[in-house]
């Protein structure tokens, strides 16, 4: 494989301790080897058209100008309620702090969106598959509304919901829902009829057709979709949080806008990638635990 | 339709099928008439091999008597019950794996138990009881996927055997099965069926493969599925395939065939020019 000889070639002086590594390990090495090379290939881009005078510093800031002073980026992302009537400006946490709060926040919501529309879309997915009436009564709704952009749920999430944490995870629940319970009943409609016909020829009732059959089919499929999604919420969140939530990344970009602070736009952006990508890491390892019985090399969207 | 509504009931026959028609999705534009008018009388513990043309509705036939189907017409029994839903008595077989690949391969042989609540001791007990009548006893905690498409097939046997089936049915079983897995699973089979006392119905398109199996063969006309003709074999088992008496049975059987093949192809085509 190329990653492998690109990263053997990367570590050559110590060739020993390379070829000693399990194959396992040496493939998670080739991967971070490519991530960093990746990443360092665009910010070598973007150095460079500043280093050549083609990036205006002050509108498109390279990565060394908003990466390189940490602790002066932090100071926005105070936590403080500092539109109150005689909060100090100065008052909150240490500026570190504040960034670990604010990132926590927006994690927060993102995974307790994520987590509530995953079980009210397969539990309703399933639930109109098993019951005709439902799907009859529920699924022109649902399709009509699956194309509605999350952007127009922003006005009803703050007349339900006002401002807070609410609105936020709302936003996050209904940009997925629809075409979440889309997704569960067309991987419902693909599961194999064959260990279907089994199940009924042993004798299994409807429920357990659906219980010991149909949900563990679905599964593996459904985990790649949540996957998918949880980019989406990632984008959504932003939204939701740009509106006054009270601190959030997505306050903090609008504060950045507000204030013309590219480096601060950019900082931030760093950021919710690096969340993206790490909480991307996190479902994937959960996939693998859960999923034990799907074999590695056919997920095609596994270097995803 | 030649149903004697009496006769089936005093019947003691493993299958009883009187005037079988299946038309699919019937009352649409695209209904189409997969069997009509079938009769036909599995005895208990005969290995009957339904042989045709590929969509012929020999399937079709299968489905209906695993109770996994409405037929259109006619009636089907099974040792005196009249066949209307699926039962464990009637065990089907596929083609493809159809193993569950989240259980383990003794979890999936006890699977029916499992539906009925057996306590897992017991459960664990009869699959391996179940795995050791298919050899396959080492590879009880595997998962499906570790296996060989034999093996596999050989576990799907082991479930259906688990039930205590009285019919097997089985349907195109070894037919993704390279030449000398197929000669090997055919020999396991036969010792199978011997050991367990029942009825087995084996669709195939293979000649070799009916010659091989069965005490009688049902050979089926292309669409809509009738019985053409049913050919005894009364040669002892195992069977060499190069004697004469199996030659013979070879050449009736391809001439059977023969011009059913050629009239589903031609249909086919029909069928792709109309659209």
């Amino acid at each position: 494989m190329s990653g492998d000889s690109v990263a053997g070639r990367l570590s050559a002086p110590r060739a020993g301790a390379w070829a000693r590594l399990s194959p396992r390990s040496r493939a998670a090495l080739a991967r971070i080897g490519w991530g960093i090379a990746s990443v360092g290939m665009f910010a070598g881009i973007w150095e460079l058209l500043w280093a050549i005078g083609v990036a205006d510093a002050r509108l498109l800031p390279p990565p060394h100008i908003f990466l390189g002073n940490i602790p002066d980026q932090a100071r926005f992302f105070n936590t403080a309620q500092r539109w109150q009537i005689g909060v100090d400006a100065s008052a909150g946490p240490s500026p570190l702090g504040a960034v670990g709060i604010t990132v926590a926040a927006t994690s927060m919501r993102v995974f307790v969106g994520l987590g509530i529309a995953a079980v009210l879309s397969v539990t309703l997915g399933v639930l109109i598959r098993y019951f005709t009436l439902l799907e009859k009564l529920t699924l022109p709704t649902i399709t009509l509304l699956s194309p509605v952009s999350p952007i127009a749920w922003l006005p009803v999430a703050i007349f339900m919901f006002g401002i807070g944490n609410a609105p936020a995870i709302f936003m996050v629940v209904i940009a997925l829902f629809f075409h979440m319970v889309l997704s569960t009943i067309s991987q419902i409609d693909g599961v194999n009829r064959n260990l279907i016909n089994v199940a009924r020829t042993m004798g299994a009732s409807k429920r357990q057709v659906y219980g010991r059959v149909i949900i563990p089919a679905i599964l593996p499929q459904m985990l790649i979709v949540l996957r998918l999604n949880l980019f989406a919420s990632w984008m959504v969140v932003l939204i939701a949080e740009s509106t006054g939530v009270g601190f959030g990344l997505g306050q903090v970009i609008m504060l950045a806008r507000n204030t013309f602070n590219p480096s601060l736009v950019f900082f931030t952006i760093a950021l919710i990638g690096l969340l993206g990508f790490l909480s991307d890491l996190v479902l994937r390892q959960l996939q693998r635990r859960l999923l034990y019985w799907v074999p590695e090399a056919t997920g095609v969207l596994r270097g995803l | 339709m030649g149903s004697d509504p009496f006769l089936p009931y005093s019947s003691k026959d493993a299958v009883v099928c009187r005037g079988i028609g299946k038309t699919w999705a019937i009352d649409t534009p695209r209904a189409h008439e997969a069997l009509r008018d079938v009769d036909l009388d599995i005895r208990p513990g005969e290995f009957v091999v339904l042989l045709g043309p590929s969509g012929c509705g020999k399937s079709t036939l299968l489905y209906l008597i695993a109770g996994l189907e409405a037929q259109t017409s006619g009636q089907i029994w099974s040792f005196h019950d009249e066949v209307t839903t699926p039962s464990p008595d009637r065990s089907l077989i596929f083609q493809e794996t159809s193993l569950f690949p989240w259980l383990a391969v003794w979890q999936n042989v006890s699977f029916g138990l499992s539906i009925r609540g057996v306590p897992l001791k017991e459960r664990r007990a009869v699959a391996r009881d179940a795995l050791s009548r298919v050899g396959l006893v080492e590879a009880m905690d595997k998962r499906p996927d570790e296996l060989s498409g034999g093996m596999r097939q050989r576990v799907a046997v082991a479930r259906a055997l688990a039930m205590r089936p009285k019919v097997l049915l089985m349907d195109e079983p070894f037919a993704a099965l390279d030449v000398q897995t197929r000669a090997k699973m055919q020999d396991f089979l036969l010792d199978v069926w011997r050991d367990s006392g029942a009825s087995v119905l084996f669709v195939t398109h293979s000649i070799d493969e009916a010659v091989a199996l069965a005490d009688r063969v049902v050979v089926f006309t292309s669409r809509p599925g009738r019985i053409k003709t049913i050919v005894p074999i009364d040669l002892p088992r195992p069977r060499d395939p190069f004697s004469p008496q199996c030659e013979a049975l070879r050449r009736l059987l391809t001439e059977e065939l023969r011009g059913e093949v050629d009239r589903a192809f031609a249909e086919q085509e029909a069928l792709a020019r109309t659209g």
